[in-house]
Parts: C-alpha cells; structure tokens; sequence
C-alpha cells in the first residue's frame, strides 16, 4: 500500500525580508494536501539545495522580491544539479519583470507567478508537474 | 523509482539515504527490501527524543544542542548527528506544514549533520507511523546520534519513550499550577527536563515546581524519581523503572535562543547514555522497542488481512445497524471479526 504525498520545499533565497507571499503560498499547498517544509528567511543558494537533498522533495518553490532573481535562481539550479537533483522542479514566484521570465525558464524553472496569481494555479500546475492525479 | 543500494546508504550516500527515507515514509513495496538489508547493521546509535508542549522552543533547543554536539571539542570526532522533526498532519486536507527546519538554519552546511522533516500522517502518539523505521535506517547510515523531535506533545503523546534511549522533556514558564506535574503522562517519561525560555518571568517557579515533583515522586514509593505510577496490567516500563532507579532526572534551565545552559543539557544527555550502558537498561530499553515494533507490525498486518477478506456490504449493513441503535459498536464488532476468522 503506497501512500504518495507530493513534497515541496518553499525557500526565500537572498537578503528580502517580505515573507508574506511564501506563508501564503505554503498555507494554500497545505490545504491542498501537500507537504510543506519552509526554510524560513535568508537561505543561500546551498542551503536551499541542501534541504531539497535532505527532504527528498519534488518541487523547490522560490520566493523573491528582492529583484536579485537572474543570479539567485541560476545559483540554486546549479546547486541542485549538484546534488543530483535535476527532477527536482523549481517554481518562481515574487516581483519578475516580464522581460527576464524566458531566461528564467531557459534555465530550467517551470513556472513563474506574479502578485495576484490564483493559489489554485499553484497547486494544479505543481500537481501536473509532479504528474499525480487528482 | 529508482532502485535504492542500500550499500551506499552505509557508504555515506546521501541522496540514496534520502530516497530511501521517502521509500519509507510512503511504504513503497521496496521499503521491506530496504529495511531487511539495513537493520543486521543497525544498534549503534544513540536516539534522544525531544518532547514538550508546541511552542515551548524545541527546534530552537535542538538547533543549539545539536550545534554542541558537533563542535564539542574533547572527542577526536564529533559524532554525526541526524535529527527527525516531525510536526503534524491536518487531519482535514492531509497536508502539512513542516516548519522546524526554520530554527536549525545554523546547522546547515555541516555534511555531518542530516535533517529530515516528517509529517505525522495520522499518527497520534506525537510521532509518525514510520519514525522508527526511519531510525533504523539513519542507525545504519552511521549517524551516532539520531534526535528525534516529537509533534508539539501535551500530557499523553509519550510514544517517543519507546523508540529514543534518552528522552529530554521541555517546558515553559507559565504552562499550568504544580497540579499539571503531578498529573500522568509527558513529564513521567522525562531521563533530563529542561524549562526553556529562562529569561521570561516565572522560569525558577517552574523549575522548582518540577524538582519538587521529582522529589515527591521519590519519597511516595519505590519507584525511580520521574518514573511514578505503573499500573500492573500494563508493565511497559516497568523493568526499565526497576533498573533505572538510580538514575534521576536533572532539571536544566535554559535559554535555547542565546544558547545559555545548553552545554550542560549536552552533558547530561551523554551522561545518560553513559549510564544506560553501565547499568544495561540500555539492551532492556532495546528489547522492549523491538517487543513494541513487532508488536504494532502484526497488529497492522492482520487489520490489512481482516480489511482484505472483509465483504463491503456485510459491513455497511452492520455499520446501518449500528446507526439505528440495533447493535452496540461492540457487538457489532464481535459480530464482524468472527465471521471472518471462521
């Protein structure tokens, strides 16, 4: 009897202290019956991709408002490949200008939001990501 | 999934033990493989639990002890240290927030250190279905010291006293009259108790009100100090009570947050183990976790075989039957349980 439950990491990567939108988003998986583990403020790039290793998660969500995105989101793809963690999918979410949405998904992030996204969004785009069935 | 090689979760792999984890979490048909393999190499390490009401600043207290342990600088080698947080599952959506790891920020970036959060799933007892089976895996990946952090627990969530050697039991100010310590449950289960928070009002009242029951626990009967009122028909502890009467738990006042008194705690705790071994309550402690294991395992194998052979429509009608008062839950259960074991 197997008893799958979808795994994510919800991690704030740089110096912003605005941790409004991950709480958000973090209550909104638990509703939806994932697993939620948040890392809480100021992760570096390694820290974030030792915990995706440590927790054995499916999906790495990253918040950031703090316009830092182009370095740190390359930084935590790099770290995760590192840890062999290439099937891991990586979310963005926070302040992304328009403009810099295609490098980011060049590099590997499935998906970004923007302020006003429908949690609901979240939660059926990781279920399909992660590719479970409702 | 990929196959997982048990070998190289010995080898120090630690993305095969991580994987191996969520093998057992989710009770994955290669679970049983796992756990064959792994367990004739497990026994070596040292589990503390850490148990206390929510809020009572436990992650914080782990991240510090933890933190001691592995800049202790009288052993030649640090021990590894691999730490279990387990916090609970709704019980409506069954999803969870796992935040401990919040607090353990410092310990990140230490490769000697592994710390894996676990949801409850269900489990009542402050701990997950499978936090013992997490253990033994972690025992055999070669982690020395395996702290396991309990649901935030109130008076009877003492499943944790079972699976750890050494149980460290923390309180706040504030939490309740000298009654609530003298009541059954969580403070009887405590080797080392710790009031955390020491720099709010109110911290020696509580530490006083604690040692006082120790103290009370001691003169009432022949039982160890801490370890009071057994009952005959269940003698789960009672030999581990017998042996260890001579040992009584210290009550630590600590700030976790500032790290103040935490190389104390860190003393006790190998303290304690030092005394187990010793005395040999150490194999007793050993035997009644694998008793209990085996005991829970058979207990859920036969409910999975009853539930297997169970005709759906008998039940419903007994289940109706139930409902508009015509059978008692009880006789209907006998009702159910012996047609199938016929």
């Amino acid at each position: 009897m197997t008893d799958r439950k979808i795994r994510v990491l919800i991690a704030k990567p740089g110096l912003d202290g605005h941790d409004r939108g991950a709480k958000v988003i973090a209550r909104a998986l638990r509703d939806a019956g994932l697993e939620v583990i948040y890392t809480g403020l100021r992760q570096t790039p390694e820290m974030i991709a030792e915990a995706a290793l440590q927790e054995d998660v499916d999906v790495v969500g990253l918040s950031i408002l703090s316009g830092a995105h182009n370095v740190l989101v390359p930084s935590v793809m790099d770290k995760l490949a590192q840890n062999g963690l290439d099937d891991v999918r990586v979310f963005v979410g926070g302040i992304i200008p328009e403009d810099d949405i295609p490098a980011l998904k060049d590099n590997g992030v499935y998906a970004v939001y923007g302020p006003g996204t429908d949690t609901q969004q979240v939660v059926s785009d990781i279920k399909q990501a992660v590719n479970v069935q409702d | 999934m990929s196959k997982i090689d048990p070998q190289a979760i010995q080898n120090g792999d630690r993305l095969a033990l991580s994987r191996a984890l969520t093998v057992i979490e989710n009770d994955d048909p290669q679970s049983l493989e796992i756990q064959a393999d792994l367990f004739p190499h497990t026994g070596q390490s040292h589990i503390v639990g850490v148990t206390g009401a929510p809020g009572t600043g436990k992650s914080t207290l782990v991240n510090q002890l933890v933190k001691a342990f592995r800049q202790n600088k009288s052993e030649t080698k640090p021990p590894k240290v691999a730490v279990i947080a387990v916090d609970p599952t709704s019980p409506f959506t069954g999803g969870a927030l796992l935040g401990d790891r919040i607090r353990m920020a410092d310990l990140s970036g230490d490769k000697g250190v592994f710390i894996r959060s676990m949801a409850s799933r269900g489990a009542l007892g402050g701990l997950a279905h499978n936090t013992a089976a997490f253990a033994t895996i972690l025992d055999a990946a070669g982690f020395d010291m395996i702290v396991i952090e309990t649901v935030g627990a109130g008076q009877a969530e003492v499943d944790v006293a079972q699976l750890a050697h050494t149980v460290v039991v923390v309180e706040a100010p504030g939490m309740g009259d000298d009654i609530q310590s003298i009541k059954a449950g969580i403070l009887e289960i405590a080797d080392i108790l710790v009031v955390n928070k020491a720099d709010r009002p109110g911290a020696d009242n509580t530490a006083r009100t604690l040692k006082v029951m120790l103290d009370m626990a001691q003169n009432s009967s022949n039982l160890p100090a801490g370890k009071h009122g057994t009952s005959n028909s269940d003698h789960l502890f009672q030999d581990i009570y017998i042996k260890q009467e001579t040992w009584k738990p210290p009550v630590h006042t600590i700030t976790a947050t500032e790290g103040k008194g935490i190389a104390g705690l860190a003393a006790d705790i190998q303290a304690h183990r030092a005394y187990l071994q010793d005395t040999g309550v150490w194999q007793i402690k050993e035997a009644h976790r694998l008793r209990r294991d085996l005991d829970a395992l058979i207990r859920d194998k036969l409910l999975q075989q009853w539930q297997q052979a169970l005709d759906q429509e008998q039940f419903e009608g007994v289940l109706q039957d139930v409902i508009e008062r015509k059978y008692s839950p009880i006789e209907a259960a006998n009702l159910l349980v012996h047609d199938k074991t016929k």
